[in-house]
């Protein structure tokens, strides 16, 4: 007894020790000074590349200020030890302010988050639909553009006309959508530059699908010929039994998770975005890309601060550090989407300009943009998108037979335990 | 001891009545309502195109770059049947998630069961020590152990690797039914031995003996003697895997692709997943909370003692 | 021949058990960040995650939950056991039966519903908001760990104490304490233990600030883990591992001089 009380005490101190000690060196103490030396592993490109004096970087030094982003997974550099370009931990050792970094994989989560989870971030990096449908129910807060003096790199002829009067954000990549195939494991001669050959039942088991529904939708839209911004019932119907006529296809739906399925051979055919793909292209060489001629989605993620962001102005620093000509290069090299940061663009080498991350002039005609929804035309492609992903389990007729049970199961129990209960009066009747 | 002590729980009841009644009637308040928009003047629900005329009004008004400010039309929560209505739409995969997780409740019993009886039958000293070995794995994170799980049932997975050694193969293991269910079997395994064990440990074995003696014969022992005694473990340790195998919305996701969508998924997929409806999702979950509290209730009047032992 | 059965067929369950965590602790030694080829070994991940901000901040967040949940709960629900154990029949049954809806309950209800309770109550998801849903679930496991050692009590000791000249403090302390000990040491490590183990409530009830290490394990999981997880379990087992074994082993000991002093 009193050994055991011993040895929970000492579990807790032990416990309490490493609490602490992992605590303090969770906030390491703020640097006062910049540091010097500079990160050694940059590439050959940063090294001429400094950071600009647009802003004054260190006005919130020592103030001890953490701010929240919210960004896609995979969606900025990272240092996975070969010395690539930390962008965060670059941020913090620049500005002195804390980076609490966290991801999503879909708009609809991060709106989900944002509108029912009580979290409080500071920068999010929404896509464009995504961002009209946030500045419509007034969960945007807008931007001070006198501390975001980087926005003059950023291309016009980007389309930005999800935030009409550029109020609200600034566009961090944009990129297209098509079908990353696996060169091993599929037919040569088939078409892969039409979404048909994401219904094609040779490939039973191993398409990957999105598992963001607009981007689901988009797709069977353009199969059958609509608009991604169709709001017409019907045609969302027929997207709808597009997408439950494939399910049996598919082999599961994903987000990011297409990089491990794609990268290990696990699976033949996905749609994904092509940055994306590119970085799964270098990891795996068997695996193509293409885009369909049906036209493909042209999109634009852009970062926006949330309506009662706790730290406006220090998110604004991040912003316009995000459009730094060294930082942007850095995120777009890393992540192969397709930058809008003009001089970060003109440091790219030739090949990279051509790749399929920014596409012709062709592409970009039949491609289209994502709008916001309605009210109801979003409603509308939920409850679809809920229906098609629980759909293909049973028949309806089960429900009834389930009732029947559950109802049977009700009787029986009782039966049974009345028979005990009589079988146990008898015998104390016998025992008398 | 006495009567005032019972003031002693008094921080808990405020705890409970906080922290567990609330919540439960918040559920239970947006299961029955939804927002709609309404008339600024009278009040009265708008239809889609009376909003779209409100809409237009404002836009006429002010220009063609005007912003719609967002306190144009109020919303107003109202009553309704509508999304407990909806979830019958959802019934299939309501019955898919009991159906899944009674097959794994099932194999769990099946392969618990011989354990608990082999670990109640060894020498005393042994028994701590081989508890404690069931009980380890859990404490690895669950989703890492799931994640091992995929590494080893993927198509390029180590299991079919091994079977590739002999010419067999490769076969779909991940992204099936089948994974889920090994998956729910897999975490809930610990779940069914810790209860049977607790219980069969108190079966005396001068009982068996003693049966033995009068002639019974080992099938004849299982079915009189060592199966009524160990009902009430058998009763909490299927309750035990059962209700979170059938709300589990991570093993679904991780081995059977997404395709598999269990009830658990549907609930997460209106909260912070893809479709954001928290009425829908608390009319789902009250469904839910709704059949497992009448499952327990039935299974409990099966086992007639109080289950608090049993539990612990 | 029976023996040998029931022996091959522990042998299965324990490799049915085990062979995940095996495949999980042996990648973590692989050199290349893929999950089903061998590439060779390293000892990398181990030094790298100490340099891993991520996983070392949650761990430390899991930690610092686990201990204020575990620490508060045990106050908590041993103080209501004490007081529902003295209650009348009917409203302890009524108390019992509230006691017992979230060990009843799914997971996904409980952290669903408490999200709703958080988000209606303005508060914002963090630090804060993951602790209350910690402690809220993890003090019925308390109070149902201290119950049955209250039954178990021999009543006629608190009068003895109290004929004996202590009073009702020193009743408390000197009597009831002791007696029920066992109960809430059981019920404390429970809560620690589920308190780390948690992900559904966590999930549910996290913010920015305060991820724990299942919620970021999770968030690995859409992407791909890295080994530095992978090594981090494979250290936390073994230190389970090692305490255990060290528990049972002292735990023989004490009972082969028993034995002895015995005969």
């Amino acid at each position: 007894m009193k050994k055991s009380l011993a040895l929970v005490l000492v579990f807790m101190i032990v416990l309490a020790a490493l609490s602490i000690f992992l605590y303090t060196w969770k906030n390491p103490q703020q640097p006062d000074e910049p540091d010097i030396e500079d990160g050694e592993g940059d590439g050959e490109d940063e090294e001429e590349l400094s950071f600009s004096d647009s802003v004054d970087w260190d006005r919130f030094r020592g103030q001890g200020i953490t701010i929240n982003v919210y960004n896609w997974g995979e969606y900025i550099s990272v240092d996975e030890g070969d010395g690539e370009f930390d962008t965060n931990a670059e941020f913090e050792k620049l500005t002195g302010i804390n980076v609490n970094y966290s991801t999503f994989a879909t708009n609809e989560e991060l709106y989900a988050k944002l509108k029912g989870g009580g979290t409080k971030y500071d920068i999010i990096i929404p896509s464009d639909y995504m961002i009209s449908r946030m500045i419509n129910e007034g969960m945007l807060e807008k931007l001070d553009f006198d501390n975001i003096p980087n926005v003059e790199y950023m291309d016009d002829t980007i389309d930005t006309s999800y935030d009409q009067n550029g109020e609200y954000s600034v566009p961090y990549m944009w990129g297209v959508c098509g079908i990353i195939y696996n060169t091993t494991l599929v037919d040569e001669n088939d078409d892969f530059e039409t979404w048909n050959i994401l219904w094609d039942p040779k490939y039973m088991g191993s398409i990957l699908m999105f598992s963001s529904p607009r981007d689901a939708f988009g797709i069977a839209e353009k199969k059958l010929g609509f608009s991604f911004n169709t709001e017409d019932p019907e045609e969302l119907a027929a997207a709808a039994e597009a997408l439950k006529e494939q399910k049996p296809l598919v082999q599961a739906y994903v987000a990011d998770e297409v990089f491990d399925k794609m990268g290990g051979g696990e699976a033949a055919l996905a749609a994904y975005y092509a940055g994306d793909a590119i970085t799964m292209m270098e990891d795996n060489p068997d695996l193509a890309f293409a885009i369909p001629r049906e036209g493909t989605n042209i999109y634009t993620d852009a970062m926006c601060i949330p309506k009662g962001a706790p730290n406006k102005e220090a998110a604004e620093m991040y912003i316009n550090f995000m459009c730094e000509t060294k930082v942007a290069l850095a995120n777009v090299e890393y992540t192969c989407y397709s930058t809008p940061h003009t001089e970060a663009f003109e440091y790219l080498d030739e090949e990279t300009q051509n790749s399929v991350s920014y596409p012709s002039e062709e592409v970009k005609l039949t491609g289209e943009v994502y709008r916001a929804l309605s009210d109801q035309g979003s409603r509308l492609l939920d409850e679809h998108w809920t229906d098609i992903m629980s759909s293909g389990n049973s028949n309806p007729a089960t429900v009834i037979i389930f009732i029947l049970a559950c109802v049977a199961a009700i009787i029986v129990v009782n039966v049974w335990k009345h028979n005990k209960k009589k079988k146990i009066e008898l015998e104390e009747v016998e025992l008398r | 001891m006495n009567k005032k002590s019972k003031f002693l729980a008094f921080p808990y009841l405020v705890w409970m009545a906080i922290f567990i009644i609330v919540p439960l009637i918040l559920i239970a308040v947006f299961a029955c309502t939804t927002k709609v928009a309404v008339d600024p003047v009278d009040g009265h629900r708008l239809s889609e195109e009376e909003i779209e005329a409100v809409n237009e009004a404002y836009i006429e008004e002010n220009g063609e770059d005007a912003e719609i400010p967002e306190d144009l039309i109020p919303q107003k929560t109202v009553f309704t049947w509508d999304n407990l209505l909806a979830v019958s739409t959802y019934m299939p995969t309501l019955i898919n998630s009991i159906w899944l997780a009674l097959i794994a409740t099932l194999i769990c019993l099946l392969l618990g069961y011989p354990v608990a009886y082999i670990i109640s039958r060894i020498k005393v000293s042994k028994q701590k020590m081989m508890i404690f070995l069931m009980i380890l794995p859990m404490w690895i994170n669950f989703l890492l152990r799931t994640y091992a799980w995929m590494s080893i049932l993927e198509n390029n997975g180590l299991l079919n690797k091994f079977l590739g050694l002999f010419g067999l193969g490769p076969y779909q293991f991940i992204n099936t039914q089948g994974a889920v269910v090994l998956g729910m079997v897999y975490n809930y395994l610990p779940f069914m031995i810790l209860p049977l064990y607790s219980i069969m440990v108190k079966i005396d074995g001068s009982t068996i003996e003693a049966a033995r003696d009068l002639g019974a014969g080992s099938p004849n022992i299982f079915r009189r003697v060592v199966l009524p005694l160990s009902v009430p473990g058998i009763v909490s340790g299927v309750s035990m895997v059962f209700v979170p195998a059938v709300s589990t919305f991570i093993i679904s996701k991780m081995l059977g692709g997404g395709t598999n969508m269990l009830i658990g998924d549907l609930i997460d997929l209106q909260f912070l997943g893809a479709s954001y409806n928290p009425h829908l999702g608390s009319a789902i979950s009250l469904v839910l909370m709704v059949f497992i509290l009448v499952c327990m209730s039935i299974t409990n009047s099966l086992d007639d003692e109080e289950m608090e032992g049993v539990i612990v | 021949m029976r023996r040998h059965v029931s022996r091959i067929y522990m042998a299965i369950i324990f490799f049915f058990l085990y062979s995940p965590i095996a495949v999980m602790a042996v990648y973590s030694f692989n050199s290349s960040k893929s999950r089903t080829v061998w590439t060779g070994f390293t000892l990398d991940w181990y030094g790298k995650l100490f340099h891993n901000e991520t996983i070392i901040n949650s761990l430390g967040v899991t930690m610092i939950v686990a201990l204020i949940a575990s620490v508060v709960s045990t106050v908590l629900g041993t103080l209501a056991a004490i007081g529902i154990f003295n209650m009348k029949k009917k409203s302890r049954g009524l108390v019992m039966y509230f006691t017992y809806l979230p060990i009843l309950n799914p997971e996904i209800v409980t952290g669903v519903s408490l999200m709703l309770l958080f988000v209606f109550a303005g508060l914002d998801m963090g630090f804060v908001t993951l602790i209350l849903a910690h402690i809220s679930f993890c003090v019925p496991y308390v109070i149902l760990n201290v119950l049955p050692k209250l039954r178990q009590m021999d009543m006629s000791l608190c009068e003895a104490a109290q004929d004996l000249g202590c009073n009702q403090r020193g009743v408390f302390g000197k009597v009831i304490i002791p007696e029920i000990m066992p109960g809430v040491l059981t019920g404390f490590l429970m809560s620690i233990t589920y308190s780390i183990d948690d992900f559904v409530i966590s999930y549910f009830t996290h913010g920015a600030e305060s991820q724990n290490l299942s919620v970021t394990i999770y968030s690995m999981t859409r992407r791909k883990v890295s080994p530095e997880i992978n090594a981090l379990s494979t250290i936390i087992f073994l230190i389970v591992l090692a305490i255990l074994l060290i528990m049972n082993i002292t735990d023989a000991k004490r009972q082969k001089k028993l034995q002895r002093r015995a005969a």
